[in-house]
């Protein structure tokens, strides 16, 4: 076996080991918020709202509730794993040791994807208590999810290698990720929107994700998916070429 | 035989423009057991650092056991093991996960990892907690346990960076046991140290560092025979008078029954022995006023600087 695949696995493990230990943090908390989102937004209120783009509204809000969580949690995973990393020192460990900077970087990453669609697949499980999930694509749908974790990783990643204080790895989720992800198309379709706002909205890289995920799962999306596709794949290079660029310079880690 | 470390031309200038370290020459040979030595800032933790790869260097070059450190990175970093002086793992990880990742990280797998992890643990007394979360353990503890760490991939060169710091004397010595032990099966050890009396209790080979410069770099016998001179306390069986005086030495009063004495290189306490009998006195102890090396650095570094700088020692007191 590779040196670098076993210290890649070793990253992952470790990821992995820390977000289980912590699962009333990480796991459980998703899963309330999520459902409580199906029971208040889906049962209650949707109803009344009627139908979205041709399905319920428990069905139409179902695949943004999911990507929403892997968004928040690939991202949260990433950014305080590696700043706390930073914190407690403890990235000496990986520094003096002969692990290349990407290999790193795909260790860290992979820790939030793992997070990610952990979250993500509990919250699809809860969701089967209040709707059936129909798959259009599974193709589309696996595939968007895993990007969509990926880069969300790769975000929080960089947001930690910046953050010099514990305040800096909230401020980027809470004034930045939350507002685009609801204002993503999770809870309505960009259709409803006067012309105005329909294309301000899609300025919205989050908007693009929620879609192409939806049209995963029910076959309808406000955005074509090539454009969806060229979108994430595209801020995916950018922000992996910028984490390395900041790993190899030692930005926040190396004097 | 290629060297244990190899510094050539090595400089760092931090962004704030501080020249950290001036250019500096050493070399370690294997097998050694070396101490680094110098007053706060002086650059120990800042050449210790660029070894480590944990700072980035401005200038120079790093060869660690024949493996240059720029261009045979994984050899180089594959050959060292650190021991920092901050405690530096994620204290919610169980003891045997943080030797199991680290072996990891050194593209060990866990089952090849066990018998080192087991080994280590053992040898430090760390076997019945290992299933005990960092944070559980005590300072002495956690301090043995980076020792394992830096370890448990068996490296051929170990880097101790304040070792003892904070620990109580029955660990310290049993520190210096393993250390000692580990250095005659093998491994080339380097520490920095505030106590100077376990430089000189251990070490062959002594560099002094100050102001980013090496400004001593022989062996502790031939630096020691340096030392020119050497501060005495004589206990008395009785209180002595405020002006007591040895006739032909330095000497002063040091407390209520005590003669503090300055031995010049090449002087014989006989001298003083015999005054203080003719005078009634009766010696009941002797000992020096601080370790020889201690005396020595002193010397060294304020004949270097003009002064020490910064709050130069810390005195072990026992």
């Amino acid at each position: 076996m590779g040196l670098y695949w076993i210290a890649f696995k070793t990253i992952v493990v470790k990821e992995i080991r820390r977000f289980m230990r912590i699962w009333a943090q990480t796991l459980l908390p998703p899963a309330i918020t999520m459902t409580l989102y199906f029971v208040i937004f889906g049962n209650l209120i949707g109803p009344r709202i009627g139908e979205m783009s041709g399905f319920d509204y428990m069905d139409f809000i179902v695949p943004g509730l999911i990507m929403m969580s892997v968004i928040t949690n690939s991202y949260a995973n990433v950014v305080s794993s590696f700043f706390s990393l930073k914190f407690q020192h403890s990235i000496e460990e990986l520094l003096v040791a002969p692990v290349p900077n990407y290999v790193i970087l795909l260790g860290y990453v992979a820790g939030g994807v793992a997070r990610g669609l952990g979250v993500g697949f509990i919250v699809t499980l809860l969701s089967l208590f209040f709707t059936d999930l129909y798959i259009h694509n599974i193709g589309v749908m696996v595939s968007i999810v895993v990007l969509t974790a990926v880069l969300f990783s790769l975000g929080g990643f960089i947001n930690a290698v910046f953050a010099t204080k514990f305040d800096d790895i909230s401020i980027v989720p809470t004034f930045v990720l939350t507002p685009l992800t609801y204002l993503g198309g999770v809870f309505y379709s960009i259709q409803l929107l006067p012309e105005f706002w329909q294309a301000v909205s899609l300025a919205n890289p989050i908007l693009y994700m929620v879609n192409a995920f939806r049209y995963g799962l029910l076959g309808v999306s406000d955005i074509p998916i090539a454009v969806a596709y060229s979108m994430i794949i595209g801020f995916i290079v950018i922000l992996f070429s910028f984490s390395l660029y900041l790993l190899n310079k030692g930005v926040g880690i190396r004097s | 035989m290629s060297k244990a470390l190899e510094i050539t031309g090595l400089s760092k200038r931090y962004a704030s423009g501080v020249e950290a370290l001036k250019g500096i020459d050493l070399s370690v040979e294997n097998g050694d057991f070396f101490a680094l030595l110098g007053p706060n800032g002086a650059g120990k933790s800042t050449t210790l650092g660029i070894v480590s790869s944990l700072i980035n260097k401005t200038k120079g070059s790093v060869r660690i056991l024949g493996h240059d450190l720029d261009t045979e990175r994984d050899k180089a970093k594959r050959s060292l093991g650190v021991v920092p002086q901050e405690f530096n793992f994620s204290v919610f990880e169980k003891v045997e996960d943080i030797l199991v990742t680290q072996a990891g990280f050194y593209g060990i797998t866990a089952a090849e990892a066990r018998p080192a992890v087991e080994h280590y643990l053992k040898e430090l007394g760390l076997w019945e907690k290992r299933r005990e979360q960092a944070r559980n353990l005590s300072g002495g503890m956690k301090r043995r346990l980076m020792i394992a760490r830096a370890l448990v991939h068996d490296p051929g060169l170990l880097i101790l960076d304040e070792p003892t710091a904070g620990v109580d004397i029955e660990l310290r010595r049993s520190m210096w046991d393993f250390l000692t032990r580990i250095n005659k099966a093998g491994k080339t050890i380097i520490l920095t140290t505030h106590y100077l009396e376990e430089a000189e209790a251990l070490c062959r080979n002594i560099a002094i560092i100050d102001r980013g410069s090496i400004v001593k770099n022989t062996s502790k016998k031939e630096l020691l025979s340096q030392l020119r001179k050497q501060t005495f306390v004589i206990d008395l069986d009785q209180a002595v008078d405020e002006g007591l005086q040895v006739s032909g030495f330095e000497s002063r009063v040091g407390g209520p029954d005590s003669l503090e004495v300055d031995i010049l290189q090449g002087e014989s306490l006989n001298g003083v022995f015999e005054q203080l009998r003719q005078k009634g006195l009766n010696v009941v102890g002797v000992r020096p006023k601080a370790n020889r090396l201690e005396e020595l650095f002193i010397e060294l570094v304020r004949g270097a600087s003009g002064g020490v700088s910064k709050p130069a020692l810390q005195k072990e007191v026992e």
